[in-house]
């Protein structure tokens, strides 16, 4: 058996982690400074996962009941 | 709405067949369901593209004007919309038998059990779904069960003490050895294992626990030592129970400890849950830990009849989860970190708050809601929010 990925979990969204140019062009679209974002602890176990570092952006792709899908951004922490 | 209007234009140019309708709301940003509803309509009545355009424009409109505006105080409107409906709930510890005679605390408790955020809530319980090959069968989904459920020596045999012999004596039930899927030699292993200074033997079918010590503090600490040794499965697991549902089996436990049981082979770890919102929290991350509340919230709360719109739940669950880690709604969380003393003074443990500012020197920057009502100015809510500022040029 391949090894269990929490990305499969039906609780874990899909974490996308940005690239500085990414990140740059979120943060001006959004009108925000980074600390403003809501964090996610590097220690995070999907963080862990998709290799975030402190700093770095993550795009989180939620199932919403209300909207289907919903965009949210984390600050790595 | 406007629906009406629109129709009568279709007659004069109903030629959009195979119309691709996605590129007009690239121009506006509405939400995926909302793009669906229109699109599907849109299709229905083969709109082209002029009305297409002129269909989703309004729907903008009027998607705008129903947006929450700046200032609105969301945050106290989430707070009544729980709190109102939560008056109704039962106040008392209601054990129900919910899934398969296991309990789960239910009502007020239970919700304010989520708000909290309690590392172990009261009726820890999981549902463990299983792989395909698995699933289908009641023999092999009782062999997951075994290989998750803690079982004891006294589940399967018969312990008693020599105190002239200082030793124990085990005598395995047979049927119930068969059933959990161990052998007398399985048996001696564990012993032989979980025990120290003792000598483990096997004779007519009974192990012979023989202390090495000629104590009787060390027999009596050796039996607690035995009752407590689990033989097989996951020690949080209490209970296990194999129920049939939508074509599969699915096991629902008493007690919870997701990390363990997501490794058990026969597991379905992908479609595994549990009610515990911290532990989901610690193993599957941040994310998870908010539909986890979201769940859970909404769940509780329709359990008892009661229908609160999600929205006000997921803002409730944003504030939770928004530094990252898991915090209650409470003095040690949110309320408690707010940064006015007035605030914080105005929420719990009124007298500690306002002496502690006093010690330290802090100071009150009178930035918040309830600090600024408290000293009767206006507040930045709403209207409040506005500040009116004078260009000199433009006079």
């Amino acid at each position: 058996m391949s090894k269990f990925k929490l990305h499969d979990h039906i609780l874990v969204p899909k974490h996308i982690l940005l690239s500085d140019e990414e990140a740059e062009e979120v943060l001006k679209t959004l009108g925000v400074s980074k600390e403003q974002l809501p964090k996610i602890r590097a220690d995070d176990p999907v963080a862990k996962e998709i290799g975030a570092k402190p700093g770095q952006i993550v795009k989180i792709i939620r199932e919403s009941p209300t909207a289907g899908k919903s965009i949210a951004y984390r600050l790595v922490i | 709405m406007s629906e009406e209007k629109v129709e009568g234009e279709i007659e004069e140019n109903a030629s959009g067949e195979n119309m691709d309708y996605d590129k007009i709301f690239e121009e506006f940003p509405l939400p995926m369901t909302v793009k669906e509803e229109i699109k599907n309509e849109l299709v229905k009545i083969n709109a082209s593209e002029d009305v297409a355009r002129k269909v989703v424009k309004k729907c903008y409109e009027v998607y705008l004007r129903n947006l929450m505006e700046p200032g609105e105080a969301a945050g106290i409107v989430a707070a009544q919309s729980i709190g109102e409906p939560g008056t109704q709930m039962t106040m008392r510890t209601f054990h129900y038998a919910g899934v398969a005679e296991i309990d789960v605390t239910l009502g007020l408790p239970r919700l304010i059990e989520i708000l909290d955020v309690r590392k172990n809530p009261s009726t820890p319980m999981m549902t463990i779904r299983l792989t395909e090959e698995y699933a289908q069968d009641r023999s092999k989904a009782r062999e997951v069960a075994n290989r998750i459920e803690a079982t004891y020596v006294l589940d399967i045999a018969d312990i008693a003490t020599d105190i002239r012999r200082m030793r124990i004596l085990v005598s395995p039930d047979e049927k119930a050895m068969e059933r959990k899927g161990l052998t007398l030699e399985d048996l001696k292993k564990k012993i032989e294992k979980g025990l120290k200074n003792v000598e483990v033997e096997e004779s007519d079918g009974k192990i012979v626990v023989q202390v090495t010590e000629p104590s009787y503090k060390v027999l009596m600490d050796t039996l607690d030592k035995l009752k407590k040794l689990v033989l097989a499965g996951i020690k949080e697991i209490r209970r296990v129970i194999i129920r049939k549902e939508e074509g599969e089996y699915v096991l629902y436990t008493e007690g919870s400890n997701l990390k363990k049981v997501m490794k058990v082979k026969g597991v379905d770890a992908s479609r595994t849950i549990t009610n515990n919102i911290y532990e989901i929290y610690e193993v599957l991350g941040i994310e998870a830990a908010r539909n986890a509340i979201i769940q859970e919230a909404i769940n509780t709360l329709e359990e008892q009849g009661l229908e609160v719109n999600v929205r006000h739940i997921m803002l409730v669950a944003d504030v939770m989860t928004a530094d990252g880690e898991l915090r209650q709604i409470g003095r040690h969380g949110v309320a408690g970190e707010k940064q006015s003393i007035l605030a914080r003074a105005a929420f719990e443990m009124t007298v500690n708050n306002l002496l502690d500012a006093a010690v330290r020197g802090d100071v009150d920057k009178l930035k918040g809601i309830t600090e600024n009502i408290i000293v009767g100015q206006p507040i930045k809510l709403g209207t409040g929010d506005v500040e009116l500022v004078l260009k000199m040029g433009k006079l």
